[in-house]
């Protein structure tokens, strides 16, 4: 069973329907003890980092959260939860990967929010959950706030230069983007999730 | 690089969709989900989905076909048409869409933008602009109100410029500009004002009307700058089709989503 934490965020449902059109079992949660027992956490998240931080506060789940072994992805706003802190709101993360995420730099004809399709320009080989993605796959993003640099990225996307947008480190993994609204390329990425 | 976006908007009345031209005598298109699936096959890289009813009568969108639509389609969608408040656009957002789209509601009540951005985050709150040349100079575009018929529509007496300017100050993560003038007549985008406005905000600008040909989708966007470009009409009719359209462009050196 997959346990989508409930983070609050208005559009969580896009996230179960892709799952669930992959065929895995899902459940959109904020039980800490569903959270804990499942096979896979993914931890999405539209809107901002303080007011999902408080209410991952609120329904206790923080600790649980830090203390999961099994594989973890954080999509879009609930990537940038697993960092120590946040610009956004200046409000302390989880803390599973360190770092610090900070606005995105506007300048001429880039634009923020980082909003549409890109595709990842610089990629770690050998990462897993980039197992079947190429230079022809693009992906849906959209966000102000960006990841700082640092061993965890192990991919890029091209925005007025290199911009974070998928990081893993042990358990945990992120993506800036959204795989739930990225078409096919979306779809295989997250399959190579399931497969962790 | 970020690829620039074609975005098909199916126009919505009682859960079918309906093609506009010059917002009168609508006609049904057929079945909301089933179009959907089929522009999402064709390649498009979101979709907008307007409630025209909605944003007349002031009631609000039927949840059940944005539910219907976020199930079967792995694509990103707004909805327009009927977000008077915060809880309005939390319910369609939490039925699956995307991004909310308000206009008029905006207009009567600026405040709205910045309720919606502070609650669901800029990224998802588009606002509208129906726009239209009134008055002797050439930047003399202003924001027209209740669109939809043309027994409600009126000037709102706000210039678009300014009107854009202050949205994207009280929290708008994009701005959809429809020049009215074009709308419907497939001569090409308004590609004056749309470089006006492109000039004036630095949030994502997405063109709307006046599509007619894969030659105006490469000038929209290598003239005005625009991030993305909507179409109906021509998209609906079969006249062009999204992939003929991006094999254009990439040809052009446009860079697409392939």
């Amino acid at each position: 069973m997959i346990a989508v934490v409930n983070t609050g965020g208005a559009n969580l449902r896009s996230v179960t329907n892709a799952l669930s059109r992959l065929g895995a079992e899902c459940r959109l949660t904020d039980d800490p003890g569903l959270i804990a027992s499942a096979d896979r956490v993914v931890l999405p998240g539209v809107g901002a980092a303080a007011e999902s931080m408080r209410r991952l506060e609120a329904a206790n789940l923080i600790s649980v959260i830090k203390s999961l072994k099994q594989p973890v992805l954080g999509i879009c706003l609930g990537m940038q939860l697993l960092f120590a802190s946040s610009e956004e709101g200046d409000v302390d993360c989880l803390g599973m990967i360190p770092g610090r995420v900070v606005r995105l730099t506007a300048g001429p004809g880039v634009r923020v929010p980082h909003m549409g399709w890109n595709h990842l320009a610089k990629r770690i080989e050998n990462e897993p959950l980039l197992a079947n993605i190429d230079d022809k796959d693009c992906f849906y993003f959209v966000h102000s706030y960006r990841a700082t640099e640092g061993p965890w990225v192990k991919g890029w996307c091209d925005h007025g230069g290199l911009v974070p947008a998928v990081v893993s480190q042990g358990n945990v993994w992120g993506v800036q983007f959204h795989p739930e609204k990225s078409q096919d390329s979306g779809a295989r990425l997250l399959r190579s999730f399931l497969e962790l | 690089m970020l690829r620039k976006r074609l975005i098909p908007c199916l126009d919505v009345r009682d859960g079918q969709v309906v093609k506009g031209v010059r917002f009168a005598d609508h006609v049904i298109m057929g079945d909301i989900v089933e179009l959907a699936q089929r522009y999402r096959d064709a390649g498009a890289d979101e979709l907008v989905f307007y409630d025209i009813k909605a944003s007349t009568v002031g009631d609000t969108v039927a949840r059940s076909w944005v539910e219907r639509i976020a199930a079967l389609i792995d694509i990103p969608f707004c909805v327009a048409g009927g977000i008077h408040d915060v809880a309005s656009a939390r319910a369609v957002l939490g039925s699956g869409a995307d991004k909310i789209s308000v206009n008029s509601r905006a207009l009567a009540r600026p405040e709205l933008i910045d309720e919606l951005a502070a609650s669901v985050g800029s990224q998802s709150v588009v606002v509208g602009v129906d726009s239209r040349h009134v008055g002797p100079n050439p930047q003399d575009w202003f924001v027209f109100q209740f669109t939809g018929s043309s027994a409600t529509i009126r000037n709102s007496g706000r210039r678009t410029l300014d009107w854009v300017r202050e949205a994207q100050s009280r929290g708008a993560g994009e701005i959809v500009l429809n020049c009215m003038d074009h709308d419907g007549v497939r001569t090409g985008y308004d590609i004056p004002q749309l470089k006006a406005v492109r000039a004036a905000v630095q949030i994502p600008l997405i063109a709307s009307g006046g599509a007619g040909s894969a030659q105006h989708f490469a000038a929209v966007f290598t003239e005005a700058d625009v991030d993305g470009a909507l179409a109906a009409g021509a998209f609906h009719s079969g006249e062009l089709t999204v992939g003929a359209v991006k094999k254009y462009l990439n040809d052009c050196g446009i860079e697409v989503r392939s």
